[in-house]
């Protein structure tokens, strides 16, 4: 396993650093550094409602960034323009500029397939393949064409996964009959076997009971050692415990009456779950809307 | 406004007038049991029934020819008898007809019916998706002998004739395709056939492609798939079960479908390898002799019809075994 990280990284276990004064873990919250994606003036407009307005963003690199907000707020919407998932929804379309490490990611050369590969998702519901657990890890590379002996490559992603050890000894199995969780972390595990830069979390837990919750929080904060991850989450509590930086949206009405979805304020998670700039972002974190 | 409507009893006394023993569900679900149970039973009894009948009309000719000589013999030879059996009775050209007509179908219609439901379902605009699947639907519904009179007056010389002709000079060194090229025969007989079970299999395969969980093939979306990876490496495996559903009812009716066939195969009673050569199918071959029939052909034509009942079973077990056994290597839990 081969870790990308300095023995600066507050995430280490070994490195020691410790940051008290933060609510996430512990952990003091990283520069933004080189961002990974910048998001600016980016609508998501749906046929002809602009269901999503005017965000700006920037992710940093091997960092978690959170989007939080009530329903409808348009965060799963904006999660999903990052990997270009919105394409595949009929009549969407995206304005304003989303870059990828500089490069635009909605320029008419730019390959969606290769935007994927490279930015994998997971998503609300565990979703693997009616195959084995095997299968399921070995479909990634299998279609990308990886070179390299394929029962590593899945012993190591699960193991990434923390899956490993639950069913090395029955990687024959379908995945069907893994408990929920189990089924979320092979679907991270298989994600990751494509070896993505990027991991995007569409509520990973919302299906799942506590425990796995929190093994999946767990698995996260591991993970973004390596990856760059961005949660969509629904659980204010789960925003503060893993991520670095939070988003909050929420959603507003125009003067014509529509709704859409906006940014109100991104800043770091401990700045946002302690002094919130807007009054709208101290409401919903008190508990009282959303 | 009436306001003189009896009130709902009130009283907590009112409330438990009565018995516990009185109530409608007593009845109720043990009637309905009944019925539903018979009904189901009564299939049964007609299946049975038929079966029987058919096959003790016909034990005469079972008794004479020998079960396998009745389906192996290649000869056909009615005699005029009413009291016993004095002709010669073999099947096999009637049933390697059939079979090979329902293959021919089944091997055209499977991958065309696929590859449309796969683009009704995944590629089509929105708005062509439903009217075309509409239309496919209502073809399956055109009747028979519609398809063999316009495969016999229109599609077989305008169509089917110049494509014979042509791969008869192409193709005539191979066994299956050697000349002379008669027009009717057992490959334009499959190709309508294929044509007229096309419709059912692929409203079928479309059902079942368009019910497959749209978060898996977000899934594979996500790790960079192609549209094509999506459709071949995870819609199609797990509509597998489906598709196999719909080529064994196509199958059952190229098997079974008697007009168009009898139009198109050309009625003889050879058979040979060349898929140009004329025959017959077991179900044509009753149809355009039942009519004139003695009695005691009247018997053989039953015995092919219990020949014909046991083929249908024979392919529907093995296409169930199929489904079985590749479910079992694949682990796949939907059989």
């Amino acid at each position: 396993m081969s870790v990308s990280n300095t023995a600066a990284n507050p995430r280490d276990p070994e490195s020691g650093v410790t940051a008290p004064d933060t609510a996430a873990k512990g952990r003091s919250t990283p520069e933004l550094g080189e961002p990974v994606f910048d998001v600016s003036g980016l609508s998501v407009v749906y046929g002809t409602n602009r269901a999503v307005r005017d965000v700006d963003l920037k992710v940093g690199p091997q960092q978690i960034t959170a989007m939080i907000g009530p329903s409808g707020c348009g965060k799963s919407t904006v999660l999903r323009t990052l990997n270009r998932m919105n394409d595949l929804i009929p009549g969407a379309r995206v304005e304003g500029k989303v870059t990828y490490h500089g490069e635009d990611l909605y320029a008419p050369e730019v390959d969606p397939i290769e935007v994927r590969r490279r930015i994998g998702m997971v998503f609300q519901k565990p979703n693997p393949f009616p195959k084995s657990i095997y299968d399921n890890v070995a479909y990634g590379p299998r279609i990308n064409g990886m070179r390299g002996n394929m029962d590593e490559i899945v012993e190591q992603s699960l193991t990434k996964a923390a899956l490993w050890d639950e069913v090395k000894d029955k990687l024959k199995d379908n995945a069907f009959a893994l408990s929920g969780g189990q089924q979320q972390r092979l679907c991270i595990a298989r994600t990751i076997a494509v070896n993505p830069e990027v991991i995007l979390m569409d509520e990973p837990c919302s299906a799942l009971d506590p425990i796995a919750t929190l093994k999946i929080e767990d698995l996260m904060y591991e993970l973004a050692s390596e990856y760059t991850i961005v949660i969509v989450t629904h659980n204010m509590q789960q925003a503060a415990r893993v991520s670095d930086r939070t988003a909050f949206f929420t959603a507003s009405v125009d003067e014509a009456g529509d709704r859409f979805g906006n940014l109100v304020e991104y800043d770091e998670t401990s700045t946002i779950f302690s002094k919130p700039s807007d009054q709208r972002t101290e409401d919903y974190i008190a508990g009282r809307f959303g | 406004m009436p306001t003189e409507a009896p009130e709902a009893p009130q009283a907590p006394e009112e409330r438990r007038r009565g018995t516990l023993t009185s109530g409608r569900g007593r009845l109720a679900d043990p009637i309905f049991k009944w019925i539903v149970a018979g009904c189901g039973t009564l299939v049964l009894i007609i299946l049975a029934l038929m079966v029987i009948r058919t096959t003790s009309e016909a034990w005469p000719v079972f008794a004479k020819e020998g079960f396998f000589g009745f389906l192996l013999g290649d000869e056909w030879t009615s005699g005029g008898s009413r009291t016993e059996i004095t002709g010669t009775y073999g099947a096999w050209p009637f049933i390697y007809g059939t079979l090979v007509t329902a293959a021919i179908a089944i091997v055209i219609a499977l991958p065309l019916s696929i590859m449309v439901a796969v683009y009704l379902t995944h590629m089509a605009p929105p708005r062509l998706a439903k009217p075309l699947s509409y239309t496919v639907e209502l073809l399956a519904a055109v009747p028979s002998v519609i398809f063999g009179l316009w495969g016999l007056h229109w599609f077989l010389p305008n169509v089917m004739r110049p494509f014979f002709d042509w791969l008869e000079g192409v193709l005539g060194w191979f066994f299956l395709f050697e000349g002379p090229v008669l027009g009717v025969g057992y490959l334009p007989a499959g190709i309508v056939l294929a044509i007229m079970i096309l419709p059912i299999m692929t409203a079928i395969v479309r059902e079942v492609i368009a019910v497959q969980p749209l978060d898996q093939q977000m899934a594979a979306y996500a790790m960079g798939s192609t549209r094509w990876e999506v459709i071949t490496k995870v819609v199609l495996p797990a509509s597998f079960s489906g598709i196999v559903a719909a080529a064994m009812l196509g199958l059952g009716r190229a098997l079974g479908e008697t007009i168009a066939v009898l139009m198109l195969i050309g009625g003889s009673q050879a058979w040979g390898a060349s898929l140009f050569g004329t025959g017959s199918s077991m179900a044509s071959h009753i149809a355009a002799t039942f009519g004139e029939a003695t009695p005691e052909t009247r018997t053989a034509l039953m015995a092919i019809g219990v020949a014909l009942f046991l083929v249908t079973m024979i392919v529907n077990i093995l296409a169930r075994v199929i489904v079985w056994r590749l479910g079992q290597t694949k682990g796949d839990a939907a059989v």
